[in-house]
């Protein structure tokens, strides 16, 4: 896909307001004012981006609980969002979800899950679907490196090419499953080397690179739709949070966190490429810049005025009917 | 004496699949005298309950089968002779009964069968052989087997057919409209299916409303008409029998409904009710049923479309059969009709409570018009 | 009329019905028809047990799934695609295997409507074979489906008649929540009624009373109720009359119908062959000891199993589930030790 200057300033509005979604909740959190835990996506960027801008609503994606990113890169509202993980009764989920199961079946974000790889099979599922009855909507289950040992992925794999289904497997790859770093965990080195073990094509992309990512979920993306069968990505990123909010981050290399910030932020990255191109002038990605914060500061806003949910809200929705 | 004064009063076979029934009650002492019509002994079987009624007068010489047994059918319950009998003649009787089981064989062709009418299918039942044959109309919530104890007497004389209404049964639930109309076009449909020119009409409660717009719309087709406890006459209707109906959902809240149909508690079978909740059941059942309701008795009172003047003004002969403690539909929708018969101790379901008297007021009013076949076995 | 058929011919007519009627419908399980990339027959086997036998033949490979040895998968799958606009019936062939999957049904099918502010609806019925008596072992024999019950967010129904089964698995296709329906492998055919060829519903959260009764309010469950039956005609030639109850669906469980039994009887058995810590047997004790103390008459009595794995020896299994003469003896108990 090329991508016009719309794209270019949907693409980075996108990954700035995730950036400042993040941050911003890191300082919500600390203050205490967030309940539960918090994982945060920062750095991450341009994975959930760079695939989700080949997506629209009718297409799902599954996410991990890591997922705030791409509950925003799918199209979902930052104030419903930031209602939601204060635990407001008009959040997304009614507050009855929290930052780790948060989603939005209207924009088909089938939900962070707090279980690794469990949002995995159910993308298969909604491919399933997608397939039986007749429609051209792909699915798209992140997963992490951790989550890529887990037994349902493994099976969801291979499921999904023997039934040759409209998947696309995105394994965010930043090197860490908690404390454990995904190149012990990983037997065979790299995510991608599990594709062929598995009947399909595997990619690996730089993703701290909006383009390089984009471009393979592009393909990738049109392959599913068009019946090709599934595909899998392995994105190399790195979190510049620890796993959750509270992680004192002892097992990372002393300045590893600095040079992540650094050389390898895929705003500073975007940035250099389109103005270096001359895409988009630095002044209007400023503009975009401010607006983020500005959104992210009124979703705050908003959520630190709302109301929790009533008592009643306790026993609604277990069932449709019961 | 000969044998010929000492009858035997067996359990009796009330649809095809009943193979034997259990005692629940004397009425008579052992040694009583008892008249002709009157209820000696309720039995029931799985599917339906009734008292016993004696058809020749004398004394209770013996009464065989205890409360609680359960006998098959055909199987002894009593023996009634006169006190002239000796006991060893009695006893001797008793020696050489055997259970009639030829009898039963013989009422086997009772299989329900389906047949197309129209675009849906509709359930009947056949029996018996005659020129005019005898058609059957069940009520709101009924089936053929409203007809149970009334079937086997009347066709060992005439051809009879009893039918399930459309959303009825085991018919289809399409009822159109849900009218007297498309009910009428059903069994008209179904008399065309069986090449049936004529026939006499006998109509229970909503299947008398029935009957009187067939005979309305096509009198040719109706050689006569039996109206029991008639919906079509009147404006009242109990109302709380029909929303109940629809409403209930389990066995227990039936059994308060279906018990508004009788005088007697007693009638109601478990297994009864429980056909009917299948039935309620059935995909599309409870619509068909809210349907017809609503057309004929809408806000829990009769429609009014002209059945009382359209049967005042038809040449056809009638007649009109109520008990007098009919809860459902008042039996003083009656008054200005001719023929009409009132029964004491009978409610809604009049042809169950009293079916001798009740075949035998149907029996003596259409043989007179003609059409019968003589019967190959003496009564 | 009467149109008696197996419990196996019931499902497999319901099977039809309902994906007859709505093709949103679809089956996945392992060899549920069978021979998939096999060169010999497909639908060779129609289910280990032969239950979904034609399925495929008559509604085509992409409503008819076979699926490779990986529950946690096609389970995961199955509840995706009913959000996604699926009906899917997905079969956990054993429910002993439920160790591997119990994932997709716990935490996300259960728990999706609640946790996303219900916004969403998972209509999705998993099917699993359950229960004792074919000699199959400890890891083939179990009845689990307390451990179903006990997570809200799932509907669990065990019907025990071919009528209950049929009607109740048109219901459960038709319900929006996750269903789990409980067949037991034993009463495929030796459980035999009256079946209406038309397509019906059983509503689900409803009992049945089987056998009306004044004396003992037997709640039996499965395979059981059949047990309950045998031993409520010897019974009743002691003068004993027992009420029987088949919850149908242990969850939601109709209460207000087990209640009211009791209030009649006063004594209450349960019967019940799954394991008995933290089983039906004890739920339903606790229920009525909490709500109908006042009713009893006597000490509420369980029938169950031992607190043990399920043996393989015909002679050993035989004597670890309940019997009718264990229930008898049960009874016997509760009547004779009446209080007032």
């Amino acid at each position: 896909m090329q991508l016009n200057r719309d794209d270019l300033m949907k693409a980075y509005r996108l990954m700035r307001v995730i950036r400042v979604f993040e941050e911003r909740v890191r300082d919500e959190f600390e203050a205490g004012r967030i309940p539960g835990f918090v994982h945060l996506y920062a750095g991450q960027e341009a994975s959930a981006v760079g695939v989700c801008m080949h997506l629209d609503d009718e297409d799902y994606i599954g996410s991990t609980h890591r997922g705030h990113g791409h509950c925003i890169a799918k199209g979902c509202d930052a104030t419903a969002m930031m209602l939601e993980l204060f635990a407001r009764k008009d959040g997304l989920c009614h507050g009855k979800g929290g930052s780790m199961h948060i989603a939005d079946f209207d924009k088909g974000m089938m939900g962070a899950n707090s279980i690794v790889g469990a949002a995995v099979p159910l993308a298969v599922g909604a491919a399933l679907a997608a397939k039986t009855l007749g429609k051209r909507t792909v699915a798209v289950p992140f997963c992490g490196d951790g989550g890529s040992n887990q037994g349902g992925v493994l099976e969801s794999l291979n499921l999904a090419s023997v039934w040759k289904l409209p998947v696309v497997f995105v394994f965010e790859n930043n090197g860490y499953a908690e404390t454990t770093a995904a190149g012990w965990a990983v037997s065979c080195g790299d995510i991608v080397n599990r594709a062929p073990a598995f009947g399909m094509p595997g990619i690996q992309v730089d993703g701290f690179d909006f383009f390089a990512v984009h471009e393979a979920a592009g393909k990738a993306i049109d392959r599913a739709r068009n019946g090709g069968g599934p595909t899998l990505i392995e994105v190399k990123v790195g979190r510049f949070f620890g796993h959750h909010e509270g992680d004192s981050q002892t097992y990372r290399a002393k300045d590893e966190v600095a040079e992540l910030r650094r050389d390898h932020d895929c705003l500073k990255i975007f940035r250099k490429k389109v103005e270096g191109a001359a895409l988009l002038e630095g002044e209007q990605l400023n503009e975009i810049d401010r607006q983020a914060v500005a959104l992210v500061d009124r979703a705050v806003e908003v959520a630190r005025a709302s109301d929790p949910p009533e008592p009643a809200a306790l026993f609604q929705n277990v069932y449709v009917s019961y | 004496m000969t044998a010929d004064s000492i009858y035997a009063i067996t359990m009796p076979k009330w649809g095809m699949a009943m193979e034997e029934g259990a005692v629940v009650a004397w009425h008579v002492e052992e040694g009583a005298p008892i008249a002709v019509g009157e209820e000696i002994v309720d039995v029931e079987s799985t599917k339906a309950a009734s008292g016993i009624e004696a058809k020749q007068a004398g004394l209770l010489r013996r009464r065989i089968a205890e409360v609680g047994d359960v006998v098959p059918v055909g199987g002894l319950l009593a023996i009634v002779a006169g006190a002239e009998i000796s006991d060893d003649a009695i006893q001797e009787f008793l020696a050489s009964f055997e259970t009639a089981t030829a009898q039963s064989e013989a009422v086997d062709s009772q299989l329900p069968r389906r047949v197309a009418v129209g675009d849906r299918h509709l359930n009947y039942v056949e029996q018996g052989v005659g020129e005019v044959p005898i058609v059957l109309l069940h009520g709101f919530g009924g089936n053929l087997n409203s007809w149970l104890f009334n079937r086997p007497e009347l066709a060992a004389r005439h051809r009879v057919i009893a039918l399930d209404l459309p959303g009825h049964g085991e018919s289809d639930e399409k009822v159109g409209a849900g009218g007297a109309a498309d009910l009428a076009a059903a069994v008209l449909g179904i008399m065309d299916a069986l090449q049936i020119g004529r026939a006499h009409l006998v109509g229970h409660s909503m299947g008398g409303a029935v009957a009187i717009a067939i005979a309305a719309d096509q009198p040719a087709r109706v050689r006569s008409l039996t109206l029991v406890a008639s919906a079509g006459l009147g404006p009242e209707i109990d109302g709380a029998y029909i929303s109940g109906f629809l409403a209930a959902k389990r066995r227990k809240d039936m059994k308060a409904v279906i018990a508004r149909l009788f005088a007697k508690e007693v009638m109601v079978s478990d297994r009864m009710l429980e056909d009917l909740i299948r039935m309620k059941r059935i995909d599309g059942a409870e619509t068909a049923l809210c349907r017809i309701a609503e057309s004929f008795f809408p806000g829990g009172r009769q429609i009014d479309s002209g059945l009382r003047a359209a049967l005042l003004g038809s040449p056809i002969s009638y007649q009109v059969i109520w008990g007098r403690e009919d809860g459902v539909i008042p039996w003083r929708h009656a008054d200005g009709l001719a023929n009409v018969a009132t029964l004491d101790g009978a409610g809604h379901m009049v042809q169950m409570e009293k079916p001798s008297a009740v075949n035998r007021l149907i029996l003596d009013f259409i043989e007179p018009l003609g059409g019968m076949v003589e019967p190959a076995t003496p009564t | 009329m009467a149109r008696i058929l197996t419990m196996r011919k019931a499902l497999s007519e319901a099977f039809h019905q309902v994906m007859a009627e709505d093709p949103t419908v679809i089956m996945m399980g392992e060899d549920i028809a069978g021979g998939m990339g096999a060169p010999g027959e497909l639908d060779a086997w129609g289910g280990d047990l032969g239950i979904t036998k034609g399925l495929i033949g008559k509604f085509g490979a992409h409503r008819v799934l076979d699926t490779p040895i990986s529950e946690t998968a096609y389970l995961g799958a199955a509840v995706g695609a009913a959000t996604a606009g699926l009906r899917p019936i997905a079969e956990l062939m054993f429910v002993d295997f439920m160790g591997v999957c119990f994932d997709p049904l716990l935490n996300q099918a259960a728990k999706f409507r609640y946790m996303f502010g219900g916004k969403t609806k998972t209509p999705l019925v998993i099917r699993t074979q359950f229960g004792a008596g074919f000699r199959a072992g400890a890891q083939h024999s179990q009845s689990l489906y307390p451990l179903f019950a006990h997570i809200p967010g799932l509907k669990c129904v065990i019907p025990a008649t071919a009528y209950d089964a049929k009607g109740l698995m048109i219901a459960a296709v038709r319900d929006d929540d996750p269903v789990i329906f409980f067949e037991h492998k034993v009463m495929y055919d030796e459980v035999s009624d009256d079946v209406p060829e038309r397509s019906y519903t059983v509503p689900l959260g409803e009992a049945n009373i089987v056998v009306e009764g004044d004396d003992v309010t037997i709640v039996a469950i499965g395979r059981m109720v059949h047990f309950a039956i045998k031993a409520a005609k010897q019974l009743a030639k002691e003068g004993i009359s027992c009420e029987i109850i088949d919850p149908r669906t242990i969850s939601p469980l109709d209460e207000e119908t087990i209640l009211e039994s009791v209030e009649r009887t006063g004594r209450l058995v349960i019967v019940d062959e799954a394991y008995p810590r933290c089983g039906m047997a004890a739920d339903i004790s606790s229920i009525v000891a909490e709500k109908g103390f006042h009713a009893l008459r006597a000490p509420i009595r369980k029938v169950t199993p031992p607190h043990t794995p399920i043996p393989f020896a015909p002679e050993l299994e035989d004597l670890y589930l309940p019997s009718p003469e264990k229930i008898v003896a049960a009874v016997r108990e509760t009547v004779g030790a009446a209080q007032r």
